[in-house]
């Protein structure tokens, strides 16, 4: 299932209709009858938010040399509309490249709070995944303990290639997105 | 060059410093001092500031924890001369609740080696201007690369393969 439940906060977060099906039973009838016109709506926006990603250049250890890599000449992100931007206000999407050791992982949520919604995480890499090789004292045993992410990309470190396709990967799941559908969902919940 | 019990580095030192020292080592053409703790900062001093010896870089301090021996850890100071082009190993041991003198009035590169070591190990040098973590949190609890450190860390919110807190 979809859901991403971020423990440090209770929140939330339904990315389908399904999830929203799924998670609410009863309330099924009233919310989550998509018209046309969401679908229209929707798909208008999806496409928005899908096109231009903007990630937040975020390095952590090796892992961001490969993010680097993506983003100049060769394999050019920018042509894709993902273009790295040097702050959390303005980004759409957090690549978290590399190891994340506990010492960065209040930065981590910090900067993750500071995004604006809507907002996605990409782990790139096996630490940031799971940890990676490293089961020790210092390291965070995955993203995912800290903030809820969406897409993960193994490898030690992944080429630029994985990288995009995991960009495209997640355009994917933001073209199935329902917005308008999840926003009524939220109004009518209170 | 083949340095032998004849050298500078072996003899001249330990005529002058003889009952300081307590073991001489000569392997592969290194020479390691091991010296009493309270002598450190004399021998120190006079390596750098003697014409003969000149060790004006101070390459890199090492902790090591030789647990559960006793004296438990010992401090490695690695030094070289730029100007002779030769270097020399000192060694010192320290029982867990002992502090050992800071070099750094000597050499200012001891500042963040002594933090490493005392980060790492809680080795306590007296008399350093800055002593606190330098690579984990300020907050942390224990010292990672004591032997009695568990290899996964202690459990907590970040890492829940590690061991129970007793």
């Amino acid at each position: 299932m979809g859901i991403v439940d971020n423990s440090l906060e209770g929140v939330v977060q339904f990315t389908t209709l399904e999830d929203i099906i799924n998670v609410t039973g009863k309330t099924v009838a009233t919310i989550a009858k998509a018209t046309k016109m969401d679908t229209v709506v929707d798909g208008v926006v999806s496409w928005g938010r899908r096109s231009a990603l903007w990630p937040m250049t975020f390095g952590l250890a090796c892992c961001a040399i490969e993010m680097i890599a993506a983003g100049c000449a060769r394999y050019d992100t920018d042509r894709l509309g993902i273009i790295f931007r040097p702050s959390p206000r303005q980004s759409d999407v957090m690549v978290v490249a590399g190891t994340m050791t506990k010492k960065i992982a209040p930065a981590v949520k910090r900067l993750y709070d500071q995004m604006a919604e809507p907002r996605w995480v990409i782990a790139l890499g096996g630490c940031a995944s799971a940890g990676g090789p490293y089961n020790t004292y210092s390291v965070v045993q995955g993203t995912d303990l800290v903030v809820p992410v969406d897409v993960y990309i193994p490898g030690c470190p992944p080429r630029p290639d994985a990288l995009l396709y995991g960009f495209l990967q997640l355009q994917e799941k933001i073209r199935r997105e329902m917005p308008s559908v999840f926003a009524r969902y939220e109004r009518n919940r209170v | 060059m083949t340095i032998g019990p004849d050298s500078v580095l072996v003899k001249y030192v330990k005529n002058r410093f003889g009952p300081s020292i307590l073991d001489t080592i000569i392997f592969r053409d290194e020479v390691t001092h091991l010296i009493k703790r309270e002598s450190l900062a004399g021998i120190c001093g006079f390596l750098k500031t003697d014409p003969l010896l000149q060790f004006n870089f101070l390459s890199d301090i090492a902790g090591v924890d030789y647990y559960p021996q006793q004296p438990r850890f010992e401090v490695v100071y690695h030094l070289y001369s730029i100007p002779k082009k030769h270097r020399l190993r000192l060694k010192v041991k320290v029982e867990e609740d002992e502090v050992i003198p800071s070099v750094t009035s000597i050499w200012k590169g001891a500042d963040w080696a002594e933090r490493e070591a005392y980060d790492m190990f809680g080795i306590v040098f007296e008399g350093h201007p800055n002593l606190k973590r330098i690579y984990m949190p300020e907050d942390w609890d224990g010292y990672p690369l004591r032997k009695d450190y568990p290899l996964k860390g202690y459990k907590d919110r970040y890492n829940p393969y590690g061991e129970e807190r007793k």
